[in-house]
């Protein structure tokens, strides 16, 4: 094992779907840790470039590297998509599940589940099945099962975008927690505040690149592009 | 209409009094299809999944091989599988023919590609469901087989329910490779046909109860799962 399959290294990589070039190129490096917010447009890319990171998408050229062997690098993130994948199941046991796909016992894993279920805050639901939850405890139930293995890294795909004030704090609690934590947390959102609450860091994706990268308030007090001033200003970017 | 009323009265006797043959007849039908339906099952429910979860060139004509298999005509089974076992057959040696064996044998060839194809339907919308969260997560194929076997579970019962139904009322393949022998390969289906040909009514009357009786729960059966499924989401 190693200490941290950081530091991730992006070199000029490029994603293209049906033709049409949608990320990149792109170049940088993420280490240390923290939380680097992907800001952006809705369009720019941030979920394809999130996707790409984690692996589930292929760079067309360029690359995207990590440190360590392939499968510490793949068993050692997680990702919380914008709409939480809901298995067929109770919660627990949707929380249960990497635990079992890395060969832990069913009772030890759901043992486990259970103490993050408390920690998340979804104990009444626990032995409900997960279909019933609503969209604020569906992503505890998403963020509950990307912590359950410990990852290193956890990628948050707009994971507040389609939820209530109340859940929304609820759900930055345990990412600020995450953090505290020593989680390496990459988000990508297109909300000023949260970025400003949760981020150490800024990412300005536009269009498939990044345009801008820095710290939180010297990006929104002294952006260094046209492009990020425009959409920090609230002005439409197309 | 004075036939049909004996006969429905005779019939219920016979069901009342659980009269012999009836029973005898009933319990092979059971036996045979059951035994058919497990087997169809055990192969076709992984295919299925296994054709949901995996990329490979002629997979599109698979799919499609497959769906075409469904609507297999039962009597061309029964033929072929009756050239396969007869006596100057490939697999004339082990003696099968007019054998429940046989009749089993068709039954699986007919209900598999049904059972498999249902299955991927139902698994392949899954499938899309879990895609990125069970990539994410490193699944093995045989993980998320297993995943998606488990979780699509009603849906793949639904499924093998109507294999079930469409194998307990089949008539024309083990007909044919069974014969229709007397306390050895007659079934509810071929009995019936046997009755009604020598007009003994209440008889096929009574195995005609006993056949849509059966037919019916399957179906309702299926009503019932497919109606849970969707209030359930699943
Ligand atoms: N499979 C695809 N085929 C073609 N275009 C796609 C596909 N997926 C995403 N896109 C396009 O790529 C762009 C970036 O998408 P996305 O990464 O989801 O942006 P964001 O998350 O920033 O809103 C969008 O314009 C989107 O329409
Ligand atoms: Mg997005």
């Amino acid at each position: 094992m190693v200490s941290s399959i950081l530091p991730l290294t992006l070199k000029d990589a490029v994603v293209r779907k049906g033709g049409v070039q949608i990320v990149g190129p792109v170049e940088f490096a993420l280490e240390g840790g923290g939380c680097s917010v992907l800001i952006g447009p809705n369009g720019a890319g941030k979920t394809t470039l999130l996707r790409l990171m984690h692996g589930l998408e292929k760079a067309r050229s360029g690359s995207v590297s990590w440190n360590g062997t392939q499968k510490d690098v793949r068993l050692r993130q997680s990702f919380v998509f914008q709409t939480p994948v809901v298995m067929r199941r109770t919660v627990r046991e949707n929380i249960a599940y990497p635990l079992l796909v890395r060969g832990r016992h069913k009772k030890e894993a759901l043992v486990e589940a259970d103490r993050w279920i408390d920690e998340v805050g979804l104990s009444a639901s626990g032995h409900k099945e997960a279909h019933i939850l609503s969209g604020g405890e569906r992503q505890k139930l998403a963020l509950a099962r990307a912590m359950i293995t410990d990852p290193d890294v956890l990628f948050l795909d707009e994971p507040t975008t389609n939820l209530d004030g109340a859940s929304t704090q609820e759900i930055e609690a345990l990412i600020l927690r995450a953090k505290a934590d020593g989680v390496r947390i990459i988000m990508a959102t297109h909300d000023f505040g949260q970025s400003r609450r949760l981020g150490d860091e800024i990412l300005f994706l536009y269009r498939g690149q990044i345009h801008e990268r820095g710290q939180v308030e010297d990006f929104f007090d002294h952006p260094t592009t046209e492009e990020a001033r425009t959409f920090i200003d609230g002005d439409i970017l197309v | 209409m004075n036939d049909l009323l004996a006969g429905l009265i005779s019939a219920f006797h016979l069901i009342v009094t659980l009269d012999h043959d009836l029973v005898e007849i009933s319990l092979r039908s059971l036996q045979v299809t059951v035994t058919a339906v497990v087997i169809a099952a055990a192969i076709g429910l992984p295919f299925g999944a296994w054709l949901s979860v995996t990329r490979f060139r002629f997979r599109r004509i698979a799919i499609a091989v497959l769906n075409a298999l469904m609507g297999l005509p039962p009597v061309v089974v029964g033929l072929v599988v009756y050239i396969l076992l007869s006596r100057s057959g490939p697999f004339g040696v082990f003696n099968l023919l007019f054998t429940p064996t046989a009749m089993i044998i068709a039954q699986v060839i007919i209900v598999t590609p049904i059972i498999a194809s249902l299955s991927h339907q139902a698994i392949r919308e899954l499938w899309y469901l879990y895609h990125d969260l069970l990539i994410s997560l490193n699944t093995s194929k045989w993980q998320r087989m297993k995943a998606l076997l488990w979780d699509g579970r009603r849906s793949l019962l639904t499924a093998t329910l109507t294999g079930f139904g469409r194998a307990i009322g089949e008539i024309g393949a083990i007909m044919i490779v069974g014969g229709n022998i007397d306390h050895l390969t007659r079934v509810l289906t071929t009995a019936i046909a046997l009755e009604v040909g020598k007009g003994d009514f209440p008889l096929a009357i009574g195995l005609g109860i006993v056949l849509i009786t059966l037919a019916i729960a399957i179906n309702l059966a299926i009503h019932i799962l497919s109606r849970t499924e969707r209030e359930g989401r699943w």
